[in-house]
């Protein structure tokens, strides 16, 4: 029993606030062996993270309380270990890495002092320190380790911080490394990456890996054994094929059904007339090329996916034809006529043809506004097309069309949840009747089961209203259902234009396979037999 | 981290708005004491002249410079008497009015053009914004002692002259406050979502951006009470404020300094009355800076969705 | 860097043009100080040949041309009332306004960073809420008040510390302490408050994980992240202080800046105003400069 590396055992913690006790986690029991990786799975909420906070004494005592369990190391409970035997074992031997890099480095100190201050901290020499930072530093694949160590965070490109990170934590070779989603903030071609050098390194020192994720690609493609967590409960556990192919709990089973990327694909293609089409869409920034010559064309009621990781210039394109960026060359016709001639009270008319979705509602909702005022504010601007004594019945309508209730219409956005905002959202765009609703990274911000969810309601509404959409996503098993044409953009460019089944069975260009590549698959197999090719 | 627990019996509190913030501020035991105390001081500068201005002007040589701490006289006398023998805490009371209403009229006047400046700054051309700033930096780097001087030569120091010259100083305060706030806020997704609309400029300054910034204009707004109240107490101890038979705290604190070594409280009270005005306004502010963040605003509320819970797990 | 400078010298430049405008014919419109410098009883010729001898007898632009000229030449005209060179009259009063500040401001700087720190670091507990108390009440006081409070008690009742002066290390004691306490009040919480928001930010939570100690943890990794909004509030502080004092210096008898503003506003001697706010003006602005290159230096994001 007490052979394992780490034990976790019934830990129960409860966090004190104005509104009363409320548990995080409930006896959760788990444990982790040499050589090993355990995943721990679970959606925003579930109390994934807390168990490896507790382990490393992260969990600020108040508002935060331990109350039940044990966690054994070596013999020891290290809940009933002092702050300063706590700090003796953070970084020596058992080491952790977090989801952003850019945040979790301090952003005025060099990078090199960082990475050896984990060993200076333990009272190891600088000069070794220096020494074994060097290594790691090119062993983790940054050029140049000696200029690295002199330069500061924010002039690393997120992938290369992860990897510094890394390399930070593998200083004293520690022997539990716990990565708390350690690539979510990162280009899937990043991601492959830096999961890859996390398996290689685990070779290399035999240390456990703890990997708390909510991806189950992440699991798939690195685990031996998972651990399915849901409201602060471990509702599953097992070697990472059975809890896939075999869920036993409910949770675990809706949570597999809901990952995307599985269902038939659309058919793409379109016979019906133009409603867009973009010419030669250029933008810079000062010197800088964001968007280089885009030319698509959108077709009423029309699905187009722009697909691409971060910098890709996919974001700007939408912004750059909604004029919420000034373009700096090429046209945009709507309907034949160009947008970017428009004097200022033709584009207020057509404004209302053409909505927008961004992709966190918490940010694109008024939060002083009630949501009635937000849906409403639409036909305040747009003063023809509800007569102000329906406002009150068509905002009740827009709710129940994006499956929210009537009388929601008078809380403010706090209080829902990021679904339910994200419906708000929908439900202002739909208050305009628009012809194009451009989704900027819409469903990116939402758990996977809300996703599927939010993924649902738009694919209603495309069938039921006839709109056109232009779906900007970097999660290509979302756009592989949702959408019936794909474009991938890389480096402002666009380098592939092809309906979903071009693109997804028979790419033609290398960019677009190495994108699809980098994916990752749910089911381990897959994932296994690729890792073998 | 988007997902929120929210709870059915959190969601079903909507409206009314102002029975929140009384709870709110019964949860900080200074924060309420500084508002009675407050509200106190308003009710003695709106009444006090009503009831007590003769008596306070009322001259009685035989009482000069009497002590504090006795009733001998009647309840007026509690604090003592001054030089002339004008009871302190009746002064003091009839003081309050001209005190707070230069200080309350200099923070809505500076407040109200700084803002509007502000606003114009953030949200037009470079041009215009750059001509606004270096405005705000002359008026920044004029001394407001010199400021006052040169406009209380020239007019009458009356409460009015009193209130323009205060409020000229602090403009640049809420300016750049505005300004930069402004200039955060235009970008944010709502204004966008808003652009994307179609709103016109209006509607975008007067419903999305100045109902953000104002709770911050707010904020500050308190704490310049403070310091305006300071401002004013300063002048007129130098001697270029209020002139008597006017009177406010900061006066009263310069007739008492000639009587220090003997009669310490003709210029201890007024001063007292002065340090704990200011320090309500400090404490209210620091509540309101908590109250009004609707990030921060939980740790006051009774009911509310649990987001410590939230940040442990994300 | 250079871009900086230059175009935050352009910057001052225009305000400090439109500065010595106002204050020109502003200052003028108070009246004239013929009557203040001569006797009532001198006669009309008297106080003809004053003006004449002073430029007060041309039309107010006349003498801004001339002032202005004058100026090109680096001449900042004469002080009326001590028959010397206005700039040396500033220069004198400024080197006492200039220590007092730097005195102040390093002690206030100091013990704010000190005390708000340890506060922020065990937020809620009894240090925090005294400290919190204590800058409160400092934030909260009127100077002339405590002022006059303090040498009632420390000069007159216990007489350790003399009313008013320069003379000895002992004469700056009470003005500092009292000019200390607003700019440390404020500061406090601008450091605690600034603190707090650094102390729950994810690289501290990665040096604990790493297993740094507390006091690294507290002064290097944190408090670094935590200065610039400090800085600013501190450049505040200290630009009214280099301002001058004016009610302390003026209660202490210290012939500091502030004081010699006001008693030349108040006898009229309008070339010695000019050149004291010319030279608090550009003093501000070079500390302004600093402000922004401390800025830099802190935070390496920062380039200009």
């Amino acid at each position: 029993m007490t052979d394992h590396l780490l034990e976790v055992r019934d830990l129960s913690v409860r966090f004190h606030t104005a509104a009363g006790a409320v548990d995080a986690v409930k006896n959760v029991s788990w444990h982790l062996d040499r050589g090993e990786t355990l995943a721990i799975l679970g959606e925003s909420g579930s109390g994934k993270s807390v168990s490896a906070s507790a382990i490393m004494n992260l969990i600020d005592c108040p508002p935060g309380e331990v109350w039940k369990g044990e966690i054994i190391f070596e013999g020891r409970d290290l809940l009933k270990i002092t702050a300063e035997e706590h700090r003796q074992l953070n970084g020596k031997r058992i080491a952790m890495i977090f989801q952003d890099p850019l945040s979790h480095l301090n952003p005025v100190y060099r990078v090199g002092w960082q990475i050896i201050e984990t060993m200076t901290a333990h009272g190891r020499p600088a000069p070794a320190a220096r020494q074994r930072a060097l290594e790691l530093i090119a062993r983790v694949g940054i050029p140049d380790p000696e200029h690295a160590m002199t330069k500061f965070p924010h002039e690393f490109s997120g992938g290369q911080r992860q990897r510094l990170m890394i390399a930070m934590a593998l200083m004293l070779k520690p022997d539990i490394l716990i990565a708390d989603e350690p690539t979510t903030a990162l280009d899937v071609t990043i991601q492959a990456e830096v999961l890859a050098l996390l398996r290689e390194l685990q070779a290399e020192t035999g240390m456990g890996l703890l990997l708390i994720t909510h991806d189950l690609g992440v699991v798939a493609e690195t685990a031996d054994r998972v651990v399915v967590m849901n409201a602060g409960q471990v509702v599953e556990t097992g070697t990472a094929r059975q809890v896939y192919h075999n869920p036993q709990h409910p949770y675990t089973r809706k949570l597999i059904a809901a990952a995307p990327g599985k269902g038939e694909m659309r058919v793409g293609g379109s016979s019906r007339p133009p409603l867009l089409e973009a010419r030669s869409v250029s933008k810079t920034y000062g010197d800088v090329p964001a968007l280089k010559e885009a030319n698509f064309t959108l077709h009423a009621g029309q699905t187009l996916a722009i697909v691409g990781e971060s910098g890709s210039g996919k974001s700007t394109l939408a912004r750059t034809i909604l004029q919420l960026e000034t373009p700096t060359g090429g046209e945009a016709l709507w309907k034949g006529e160009d947008l970017f001639k428009m004097g200022r009270k033709q584009l207020f008319s057509l404004r209302r043809q053409m909505q927008m979705v961004f992709q966190d509602p918490t940010q694109s909702l008024n939060p002083r506004m009630s949501v009635f005022e937000l849906i409403s504010e639409a036909w305040a601007i747009h003063k023809d097309l509800v007569p102000k004594s329906q406002w009150r019945d068509r905002v009740a309508d827009l709710l129940m069309q994006v499956g929210l209730h009537a009388d929601h219409a008078q809380r403010y956005p706090h209080q829902f949840s990021g679904g339910q905002r994200q419906r708000i959202a929908i439900a202002r765009a739909l208050a305009l009747e628009p012809e194009l609703i451009v989704c900027d990274e819409a469903v990116s911000a939402l758990d996977v089961s809300i996703q599927a969810q939010v993924i649902e309601l738009l694919n209603r509404l495309r069938t039921e209203l006839g709109i056109a959409f232009l779906f900007i996503a970097h999660d290509l098993p979302v756009v592989r259902d949702f959408a019936d044409d794909v474009i991938v953009m890389q480096n402002g460019r666009i380098v592939e234009i092809g309906t979903a089944r071009q693109i997804f069975n028979n790419p033609q260009q290398p960019y677009t396979r190495r994108l699809l590549a980098a994916g990752l698959e749910p089911d381990p197999d897959i994932q296994a037999a690729r890792r073998k090719a | 981290m988007i997902e929120t627990l929210s709870n059915a019996d959190q969601a079903s509190r909507t409206s009314p708005r102002l029975l929140p913030a009384v709870r709110m501020l019964w949860r900080d035991k200074f924060a309420l004491a500084a508002a009675i105390f407050l509200l106190v001081a308003a009710g003695c500068a709106i009444f006090g002249h009503t009831f007590l201005s003769d008596a306070a002007s009322s001259q009685n040589l035989r009482g000069r410079n009497s002590p504090p701490f006795s009733v001998e006289q009647g309840w007026l006398f509690i604090l003592g008497a001054d030089a002339l023998g004008r009871p302190l805490l009746a002064r003091i009371i009839v003081a309050a009015r001209n005190t707070l209403m230069i200080a309350g009229g200099a923070v809505l006047c500076s407040m109200a053009v700084g803002a509007a400046l502000g606003l114009v700054a953030g949200y037009t051309s470079k041009f215009v914004s750059q001509v606004i700033m270096r405005l705000a930096d002359v008026i920044m780097s004029f001394p407001s002692l010199l400021l006052a001087v040169i406009v209380l030569y020239m007019l009458p120091p009356s409460v009015t002259n009193l209130v323009i010259v205060l409020a000229i100083t602090r403009i640049p305060v809420y300016l750049r406050t505005t300004r930069a706030e402004v200039l955060e806020i235009r970008e944010r997704m709502f204004v966008q979502a808003a652009k994307v609309m179609g709103a016109s400029h209006l509607r975008i300054i007067f419903r999305h951006i100045l109902p953000i910034v104002a709770p911050t204009l707010l904020t500050i707004a308190t704490l310049d009470f403070a310091f305006v109240m300071l401002a004013e107490s300063s002048l007129s101890f130098l001697g270029i404020g209020i002139q008597p038979p006017d009177i406010t705290w900061g006066l009263m604190v310069s007739q008492g300094r000639p009587y220090l070594s003997t009669a310490w409280w003709l210029a201890f009270w007024p001063g007292l009355a002065i340090i704990l005005t200011t320090l309500s306004l400090n404490l209210l502010s620091n509540w309101m800076r908590v109250a009004l963040d609707p990030v921060q605003r939980w740790r006051l509320e009774g009911t509310s969705q649990n987001n410590s819970a939230e940040t442990a797990n994300d | 860097m250079i871009r900086l400078i230059r175009q935050r010298t352009i910057a001052s430049f225009i305000s400090l043009i439109g500065l010595i405008v106002l204050v020109f014919f502003l200052s003028r419109l108070t009246g004239d100080p013929t009557d203040l410098f001569l006797p009532i009883d001198a006669t009309q010729e008297m106080r003809d040949q004053f003006r004449r001898l002073h430029g007060f007898d041309r039309p107010l632009i006349e003498q801004f041309g001339a002032y202005v000229w004058d100026l090109l030449h680096l001449d900042f005209g004469d002080s009326i009332r001590r028959a010397q060179p206005a700039i040396w009259v500033v220069l004198n009063a400024f080197v006492w306004t200039l220590q007092l500040a730097l005195i102040t401001m390093t002690l206030v700087t100091v013990c704010a960073i000190v005390v708000g720190s340890l506060a922020a670091f065990r937020a809620g507990g009894f240090f925090d809420r005294a400290a919190s108390l204590v800058s409160l009440i400092g934030a909260s006081a009127p100077d002339f008040w405590i002022a006059i409070v303090a040498i009632v008690l420390f000069s007159v009742q216990l007489a350790w510390l003399p009313t008013s002066g320069t003379g000895t290390v002992l004469h700056w004691i009470l003005p500092i302490a009292v000019l200390f306490i607003r700019p440390f009040g404020l500061l406090v919480q601008v450091v605690r408050g600034s603190m707090l928001s650094a102390l729950s930010s994810a690289y501290v939570k990665t040096a604990r994980a790493k297993g740094v100690k507390n006091f690294p943890l507290i002064f290097v990794h944190t408090l670094r992240n935590a200065m610039l909004p400090v800085i600013t509030v501190m450049g505040d502080q200290a630009a009214a202080l280099l301002n001058g004092a004016v009610v302390i210096e003026s209660i202490f008898g210290f012939p500091g800046v502030g004081k010699l503003m006001i008693d030349s506003i108040l006898q009229r001697d309008f070339n010695v105003v000019l050149a004291s706010i010319m030279v608090t003006a550009i003093a501000i602005f070079i500390m302004n400069l600093l402000i922004d290159m401390a800025y830099a230096v802190l935070d390496p994001r920062i380039r200009y």
